[in-house]
Parts: structure tokens; sequence; C-alpha cells
């Protein structure tokens, strides 16, 4: 089985690298500690819903700082929470007490959701309903860090950055040392080598995504609300899309300093696109970058699962995006292996 | 012994506006140690690869055994040791061989013994479990070669196999070559170094791209009147009257 032998090749040699091994594996997690005593606010405009509002108290509030939206039933509002058109919404019940309802997944956002509640209501009854508003929580819990909001799509990210980064350098090392000339003139189909890499990288890519996780949830204490498979899942397919990406660009690559100037090019702007920093402060014009890269869907899906305890039904449209952009990745390194070999 | 199992037909190869072969026609029979001979940048790599299928030509055309290269199918019946060595420098020898062995659908046992018996051909049979990052220059370049032999190709092609081998070496993989010519392969060797040349059945002469003679070593110097066939290829390139 010449795939099984390429497999087996793939991972003799990561065995014998060493520093290679340790980089994929270790600095994830040194990195993400890092971030994790680093962060533990922003100019953001709270999305907030008012569900039965008496106008009363409508007149008297102060709804500067927030985009407003006001629902008859407490079902409507609930369902923008889950389609995350609100961050919040404050419900107003005849006879009793007000009551705030959080999105909760971001905590930043929680906080300027409270504060901005808070400031609102001072108006009328000072002191009274401000310590009477209830406050609960939607998806998570107060104790939501702000590494809890963030952790997620750390995870997805070095999971993706070290996958493109070994995968491309291979890949240009093979073709570099002549060895990808000696697999074109075997038997070999250009298919097969695209197969071989996928499962030599993807079985190494596997372990490295169970490690992160495992560290970043029991180590570290991300928040963690899902099921481990999906986690798993989302990582791995991810990583089929960094490394398919990553021996694509290869090709435009003469050495490994120039697969390194990838870096900044197709790496760096993903993350600013993924969800690290709230998208809705960044220019509008600039927003469709996000949905044109794969850490986008990746880093989406694993806070669905992760910090919103979401299911399948959540996250399978993004599943889906991530295994055609890996899908689109491989079809084009087979034509483009056509350079090196025409049948 | 007459079969051509090698025809090359007024193949031109142009990188831009930079010619790289202009107009080469040859054949070459089963059995052969067919010698492309020419200084660097003469264009022997760039023949090398038409012949193996890694590139086509611009114009003209290629057959290997009938068939108009490239052709996957052939593949199995080619063994292509290209200029650099190409191996996996992080794996020992064996390593190295096993994976190659298996491209071309060698396994167990009788993969096994095809890794010893290049090896010993090699003279590299003490080293099988040695990472080749270790290895010298000649080494490598040894288990290059052995590499190429694993699947017994009826066709050998390979480019400068000798250089920098030292003369007791480039000795041994001679007798090698010869070995395998006893067994009815055939061997296309280019090389910069006159005196591979006389080890040629035949050989063509390259410079600039262009094939400057042909012939048999022995044809060559008599035409020319010469005494070594490196005075022969002064005398194509003109230099020489």
């Amino acid at each position: 089985m010449r795939i099984a032998a390429l497999v087996l090749r793939i991972l003799r040699q990561f065995i014998r690298d060493k520093r290679t091994m340790a980089l994929m594996l270790a600095a994830p997690l040194l990195i993400l500690t890092l971030v994790d005593l680093v962060f533990n606010g922003e100019n953001y405009v709270p999305n907030i819903g008012l569900v039965s509002i008496p106008t009363t108290i409508e007149d008297k509030m102060l709804k500067e700082g927030a985009h407003i939206q006001k629902y008859g039933s407490e079902k409507d509002a609930v369902n923008d929470l889950e389609q995350q058109n609100l961050d919040g919404y404050l419900l107003f019940q005849p006879g009793r007490s007000g009551k705030l309802v959080l999105e909760g997944s971001d905590p930043a956002i929680n906080g300027v959701v409270m504060k901005w509640s808070q400031d609102a209501l001072k108006p009328l009854q000072p002191s009274n309903i401000k310590q009477k508003l209830k406050i609960a929580y939607f998806h998570g819990k107060e104790e939501l860090r702000q590494f809890d909001y963030f952790g997620p799509v750390l995870l997805g990210f070095f999971a993706f950055f070290f996958v493109f980064l070994v995968a491309g350098i291979s890949f240009l090392r093979e073709r570099t040392t002549g060895t990808l000339g000696r697999l074109m003139a075997s038997p070999l189909r250009r298919w097969e080598i695209v197969a071989g890499y996928v499962i030599g990288f993807g079985i190494f890519t596997m372990l490295q995504a169970v490690i992160i996780a495992l560290y970043a949830i029991y180590v570290l204490d991300m928040a963690m609300y899902g099921a481990f498979g999906y986690v798993l899942l989302i990582t791995l397919l991810l990583s089929l899309s960094a490394l398919t990406l990553g021996i694509l660009l290869s090709a435009f690559a003469q050495n490994e300093f120039q697969m390194m100037q990838f870096i900044p090019i197709v790496i760096v702007p993903q993350l600013f696109f993924s969800g690290l920093f709230n998208l809705e402060t960044i220019s509008e014009w600039l927003r469709w970058i996000g949905l044109a890269t794969p850490l986008y869907y990746g880093a989406e899906a694993l806070r669905d699962v992760m910090v919103r305890g979401n299911g399948w039904d959540e996250i399978y449209g993004d599943i889906l995006i991530l295994a055609g952009f890996s899908a689109l990745f491989i079809s084009l390194n087979i034509i483009a292996l056509k350079k090196y070999r025409k049948a | 012994m007459e079969e051509v199992i090698v025809s090359i037909r007024g193949a031109e190869k142009t990188y831009g506006k930079q010619i790289v072969l202009k107009d080469i026609s040859l054949d070459i029979k089963r059995g052969e140690i067919f010698g492309l001979l020419g200084p660097s940048g003469a264009g022997k790599t760039t023949l090398v690869k038409l012949l193996v299928g890694l590139d086509t030509p611009t114009s003209g055309e290629t057959y290997l055994f009938g068939q108009r290269m490239p052709c996957l199918k052939l593949a199995g019946r080619i063994g292509y040791m290209a200029q650099s060595d190409a191996l996996y420098t992080e794996l020992s020898s064996r390593e190295n061989l096993e994976f190659f062995a298996s491209l071309y659908g060698l396994k167990g046992g009788q993969r096994r013994r095809r890794i010893e018996e290049v090896a010993e051909l090699v003279g590299l049979s003490s080293s099988m479990d040695k990472i080749v990052a270790q290895f010298s220059g000649g080494m490598k370049r040894r288990l290059s070669l052995a590499a190429a032999l694993l699947h017994e190709p009826e066709l050998l092609i390979l480019d400068e196999p000798t250089v920098g081998i030292d003369p007791v070496l480039r000795q041994q993989i001679w007798s090698a070559f010869y070995q395998l010519q006893q067994q009815g392969t055939s061997l296309i060797v280019t090389t910069h170094v006159m005196d591979e040349a006389e080890k040629c059945s035949r050989l063509a002469l390259l410079r600039d791209g262009s094939m400057i003679a042909a012939g048999t070593p022995e044809e060559l110097k008599r035409e020319t009147a010469s005494n070594t066939m490196e005075e022969a290829f002064l005398y194509y390139g003109g230099a020489r009257p």
C-alpha cells in the first residue's frame, strides 16, 4: 500500500525530529498559558432587548449607548438571544422586580450590558430597581472569565498555525531536496501523495488536538460546557484545512524563510477576523474577510461547543464549511502537482 | 540486443526565451550503457527529466518502450536517480529504502531481500541502520543509487551518479553498472567526466543544448583522430581543428 508507506515515513520523520514535534505539541500549551496569565472591556455598543416595558419606565430610561429592540413577549427575545442578535434583555413584569438576562458567552460584553442596564435605570426610583434587578445568564456562568471567551479561538488558532507551518515546510523540503521528483518518477499517483500527507499529518494532528484540548480544559480550566468529541472534530477539521493550505502555499515558496513570510500574510489576519476581537467593532467593509478564512468557522464552532454548550445542530454548518475548505485545498494540491508530472 | 527502448524525436525545450535543448534525436537500445556527456549547463539534466517524464518537451516527442512519455504506467519499469540525492535525512538508510521500495509495490520478504541485495551492491550493508544525516556525500550518493535499483528496473536513468565519489568507489559503482548490464538492464548515465565516457557502450556529446556528436567511444575517437575522449570532445566543440 503506497499511501501507507508514505504515512509511515511521515510519522517516522516526526519521531526523529524531536524539536519540531515539541514545537507542535508544547508551544501551543506554552502560549495558551501565557495568554491565560495575561488576560483575566471595550467601546462596545450592546444590543439590548426590552420585553413588555411599561411606557412610564421607558420614558424615564436613559437609552443612549445601546441598540434597543422592543419585544412584546419574552419568547421572541429569547429567540434573538439564541441567534446572537441580542446581548441581553430586560424583562419587566407587573408587580415584580426587573430581570436582566445576559447572552453570557463573552464576559466583556456581559460587563458592558450590566453596566448599561444599571446606568439606564438610574433615573427611575434611584436605588430601588437597581438593587432589585435580577441577573440571569443564558449561556455560561457568572464566573466566565475573559480567557474562557478567547480560549476556543486560541485553541483553534494554534492548531491551525503550527500545522500550517510544519506541513508547509515539510512539503517544501520534499520539493527542494528532490525527493518530490523521486516520488513523481515512481508509480505513486498525485492524489496518493496528497492522501499520504493528509493521513500522516492527520494522525499527528489528532494527537496534537487531544493534548491541547485536554490541557486547556483540565489544566488551564477553560470553560467547557459541550462535548469533548465535538472539540476534537472541529480542531481536526481546522488542522486539515491548515495542512492542505500549507502544502498548497509551499509551492509558492523557494525556501523555509519564504514559507515563514506567509505568517503575516495568511495566518495573522485570520486571527483578527476569527472572533478574538469583536467583529462588530471592526469596520464593516473589512468584515467579509473573516468569512473567507477557515479559522473564522473553526473558532465559531469551538466557541459554540465550549462556551455555549451547543451540539451538532448549531455547529454542523461550520463543520461543513471547514470540510469544504479542505476539499477545495486538496483538489488544488492535486492539480498543482501537475507542474511536476503531467501524467 | 538491437531492440530500441528509448527514442527521442526532435525534442526541444525552452524556458521563456532561453533554449535549453535544441532538436535532439536519438535512439537507445536495450542492454546499452548510454552516456550523455557534456559540461554543466549543456542540458543533460533537462534531457533526463524529459526521459523520466518529470518534464515535457516544448516540441518533439520522447518514447520509452514504444510509449510516449510522460506515462505513469511506465514508472515501474524505470529507475531514476536525480542529481540531488533526494533522501530523507532524518531516517536511516533502511527506512529510506523501505519507503522507496513500497512505492514500487515491494513488500514483505521480497522487499527485505531486495534491500539486502542493493545495499550489498553499493557497499552500504554495514550502515543500514545509520541515520542518513550522518552520511558522507559519497555514502548518500550510493544510497540514492541503491534506491533507484530496488525494483529491478529495465531501464536506469542516472543523473551524475558518480559526482563527488572517490576513484576507488567510482570503480566499484561502474562494476555494479556492468553487472546490471550483464543482467539485461539498460542504463542512461550523464557525466561530465571524460574517462567515464570511455566506459559507456555508446554516448552522445551535448553542448549548449545541442547534440554535437553520437557514437561509440571508439568511433568518436577514430572520426576525430583523437587519442582520448577529451580531445574528441574539443574537436566537436570547435576548439581543436
